[in-house]
């Protein structure tokens, strides 16, 4: 049994502590937002925030995760996020949106974290997010677009 | 995947007939309210409205709350086309863009072939191009109906009704179309509809929003194929074997079964299933199967190998394609003869949704959930594997978590084993469930349906005022058609289409030209891949020209110039590109510039890339030259290239399936290793201002990036990239 706040819930599941965390979200909790790419920590498209760190859940196990706030794209609703969101529908980033739940979370981690980040900081904190659409230009100027939203 | 010539697919059509009888005759009376154009009747979402106070028709569903339902015949994997689809409608409905919602057509070619195939399904860029008449239409139909009913109710006369926003008006009356749908659905529909000048849209042509990208925001939930989570379902994968076509030689299967969650473990032709609870429990469960796979089953041939053999084949004559001219007589009188030879490797499509399909088989219906690029292909394969009529089974797209190519299977190989799993596990006894078949990333990497390996060779010539003289051009490389059901319709000859297009044809107005092609037997299941032969074919073609630019000490946009003469679109797709690129790009960048027509539609490419100090490439910036027709939505246009380059440019840099002794080297993402972020260059998208009709978008933005950088780092290091990836050479 593993005890951790999930989207501002105290959520209790029974599964074996080696799960990784992307799969107890989408099979047991059947919370489908976040994505499978890759399994192996190589897309980010699995990427939550674990304390507020993103974190690549397909290599996060419950075992690792006793007491740890978790939030997913489904609960994702600071401020960041929400300038993130709006940004996204503003510049038509999405294409498939297969990778999306993933980069929204890297990028509003970012955010919250560089309010004003360069194009640096967006290459350092958003390269492990694979986009195949290469949706990458409108991420890149979502992402700025979103500070001004917050800065506004 | 490539535009087939729909008379040529008519006889596909045909050979379904008996099968689609059934269908027919299952659908009957299955949905409520008024049913237009073709007598089949549809099954969509308006099933669960009350009888009579929708509107349906095939392609549009007026609601009583108001909103209107626009089904798309088309899988959306991205590229923007639900929305575009929607959009037609809108137009000539006059209906307000916030009341529309969107969802895909079932699977039923006597309604929703795509006009290119002769049935249904989606490919070479076709979406836009075969609906834009039959969706304005459909839009024009239903407001027409809309527009008499409320004549009629109100006693006024048809002309005096104003339509607009999704509202009826005519004096003091007005309604909603959701309020007038149920006396709309008793209107005949009209025989024939005008279509609006395009002087009078009011959303045609001027960037929109799509539909769907503000759910696309928050977790798409319930959009794609691997989200669906049917009650009571259960999760399988495969074991495949390590070599293609490989056998099975023995099985232990008892840790697997023992482990929990775990409910069987089937021996299928395609490799051993486990089916469990959940995708961990499954995946865990594989892992724990003893397989021995026989000894030299399956192909065996390393890429190495097949190279050397594809060498050998570049020196004999081929199977030739219609030639132009002599070309040989012209390489004699030739000043000047450039010959090279070209390596382009396997790519995987590795869509960021993993391949994945739901089955639910009782015995006697079948039901699939996916994201279905052929449908009438998945359907009737699916029919047959199940010994079902079409009629009892139900295809149900589902949105595509991209696909470029690789959802489009003419073996429909994905429905196949899911159904293949459905039928094996009732044969094991047990109840029907629904069963979710889901390929990991290292399936999907490792299981084929690549673009193929291939070779070029060329030998051109100029002559001593700098004229192409001569063109010999020789490819190597395996059918994609082949073996296929549309093998018919696109090997001429013992020639595969898809292997030259780009050459042959080519825009340019080179009299002298031959093609001659060798398509050897590979045991490697390969696929068109976005944008098909011009992947390789445009890049070959396009620093060719550069060479002989060169060579000739001409400029490379004259050069090109000099041959587009017949092709004004073409032309000025590249003038467009250079005048916007300007002189020069990004402080201490080389440019390089390629053209290429695909699909139907014009695009030029002008490259801006960086040497960096450790030898590496940047590409800082691309400018493009569009033409694709009306443009429908500029920003999805924009965006399409966008995209269709970076992929293009992800595959140039370091992409690379490779084989050992017949096995894939390649694992998941740290290996076969795509574009990221810090590799995206600025992109700047021109469109040139059209009144021809649409042409497709989702791939003629790729073939150009790979011929375009080519062409930018021989000016940065004076060597001409003639294999790749990139990487090989230590560019990227
Ligand atoms: S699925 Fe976790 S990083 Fe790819
Ligand atoms: S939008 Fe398709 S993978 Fe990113």
């Amino acid at each position: 049994m593993t005890t951790f706040t999930l989207n501002g819930k105290k959520t209790e599941i029974d599964a074996s502590p080696d799960m990784p965390l992307l799969w107890a979200l989408r099979d047991e909790l059947k919370m489908t937002g976040t994505k499978y790419g890759c399994g192996v920590a190589s897309c980010g498209a699995c990427t939550v925030h674990i304390d507020g760190v993103p974190s690549r859940s397909c290599q996060t196990y419950l075992g690792d995760l006793e007491g740890a706030t978790i939030t997913t794209i489904e609960g994702v609703e600071n401020d960041a996020a929400k300038a993130i969101q709006e940004a996204w529908v503003e510049l038509q980033v999405p294409q498939c949106g297969y990778c999306q739940s993933g980069q929204i979370m890297s990028a509003s981690a970012l955010l919250a974290e560089t309010p004003k980040p360069t194009d640096e900081d967006i290459d350092t904190a958003m390269d492990g997010n694979l986009c195949r659409c290469a949706s990458y230009a409108r991420i890149r100027k979502a992402i700025h677009r979103a500070a001004e939203i917050m800065e506004a | 995947m490539r535009l087939i010539d729909k008379r040529d697919l008519m006889p596909a059509t045909r050979a379904l007939t008996t099968t689609r009888r059934g269908f027919l005759t299952l659908s009957a009376g299955a949905a409520g309210g008024l049913l237009l154009g073709a007598a089949v009747p549809v099954r969509g979402l308006a099933q669960s409205a009350a009888e009579g106070d929708v509107l349906v028709t095939p392609f549009v569903h007026v609601m009583p709350d108001n909103t209107v339902l626009v089904l798309s015949k088309h899988l959306d994997m991205g590229q923007g086309t639900a929305s575009g689809l929607a959009t037609l409608v809108a137009e000539e409905l006059d209906a307000s863009m916030d009341q529309i919602t969107t969802d895909f057509a079932p699977s039923n070619p006597e309604v929703y072939a795509n006009s290119a195939f002769g049935v249904q399904g989606t490919g070479g860029s076709t979406a836009m191009p075969n609906s834009w008449e039959q969706y304005r239409k459909a839009g024009a139909t239903v407001r027409a109906m809309l527009v008499n009913a409320a004549a009629s109710e109100w006693g006024v006369d048809a002309s005096e009704i104003g339509v607009s926003e999704g509202k009826l008006s005519a004096g003091e009356n007005s309604v909603t179309f959701g309020e007038m749908a149920s006396l709309a659905a008793g209107q005949q529909p009209p025989e024939d509809v005008v279509l609006k000048a395009p002087e009078d849209w009011v959303y045609l042509g001027k960037s929109f929003a799509r539909v769907e990208v503000p759910q696309k925001t928050r977790g798409s939930v319930g959009m794609f194929g691997i989200d669906q989570q049917p009650e009571g379902g259960l999760v399988a994968v495969t074991a495949r074997p390590p070599r293609f076509g490989a056998t099975l030689a023995s099985i232990d299967a008892a840790d697997a079964k023992a482990m929990d969650g775990v409910h069987d473990v089937l021996e299928i032709p395609q490799g051993v299933v486990v089916v469990a609870d959940t995708t961990w429990k499954a995946m865990q469960a594989r892992d724990a199967l003893a397989l021995e796979w026989t000894e030299g089953s399956g192909e065996a041939r390393g890429t190495d190998a097949l190279m050397e053999e594809f060498r050998a084949l570049l020196d004999q004559p081929g199977n030739p394609a219609e030639p132009k001219g002599d070309a040989a007589a012209k390489l004699e009188q030739a000043e000047t003869i450039i010959e090279a030879d070209y390596v382009f490797p396997y790519l995987a499509h590795a869509p960021m949704e993993p391949l994945d399909m739901t089955v639910h088989f009782d015995g006697s219906s079948a039901q699939f959930w996916g994201g279905s690029q052929l449908q009438t292909v998945d359907h009737g394969t699916a029919a047959s594997v199940l010994g079902l009529e079409m009629g009892q089974v139900q295809v149900h797209t589902k949105w595509g978590g991209g696909s470029f190519g690789r959802r489009a299977t003419g073996d429909a190989h994905l429905v196949a084993e899911a159904a293949t799993i459905g039928k094996a596990w009732l044969e094991a006894g047990h109840d029907a469930r629904p069963i979710k078949l889901i390929y990991t990333r290292e399936d999907d990497i490792k299981g084929g349906y690549y673009r193929p390996l291939t070779m070029h060779r060329v030998r051109a010539g100029l002559d001593a005022d700098g004229n192409i003289s001569g063109w010999e051009h020789r490819i190597v490389s395996q059918s994609i058609a082949k073996g296929t059901p549309f093998e018919q319709y696109m090997v001429k000859e013992g020639v595969d289409d898809t292997t030259i297009e780009g050459i042959h044809p080519t825009p340019y107005a080179i009299p002298d030209l031959t093609v001659d092609v060798h398509h050897p037997d590979v045991g490697v299941p390969v696929l068109w891949w976005r944008s098909v032969g011009h992947t390789h074919t445009a890049y070959v073609m396009e620093t060719m020209m550069d060479e002989l630019a060169e060579a000739a000490g001409r400029d490379p946009v004259e050069f090109r110039l000099t041959y587009l003469g017949e092709d004004a679109r073409l032309a000025g797709a590249l003038r467009l590109a250079v005048e916007k690129a300007g002189e020069s790009g990004p402080e201490g960048t080389h440019r390089g510039i390629a053209v290429h027509k695909s699909f139907g539609s014009y695009v030029a490419e002008v490259a801006d890339v960086r040497l960096r100090e450790d030898g590496t490439i940047k590409v800082e910036k691309v400018t493009c030259g569009v033409d694709c027709g009306v443009p429908i939505n500029p920003d999805n246009i924009v965006a399409q290239v966008e995209g269709a380059l970076g992929y293009g440019l992800s595959s140039i840099l370091r992409e690379q399936i490779t084989m050992t002794d017949g096995e894939v080297d390649q694992f998941n993402f740290p290996d076969y290793t795509p574009l990221r972020i810090s590799d995206m260059p600025e992109v700047e998208v021109h469109i040139v201002p059209s009144t021809e009709a649409p042409t497709g978008i989702g791939e003629p933005g790729t073939p150009p990036i790979g011929p375009a950088v080519a062409n930018a780092v021989y000016k940065a290091t004076g060597e001409r990239v003639r294999s790749l990836p990139m990487s090989q050479h230590g560019l990227a």
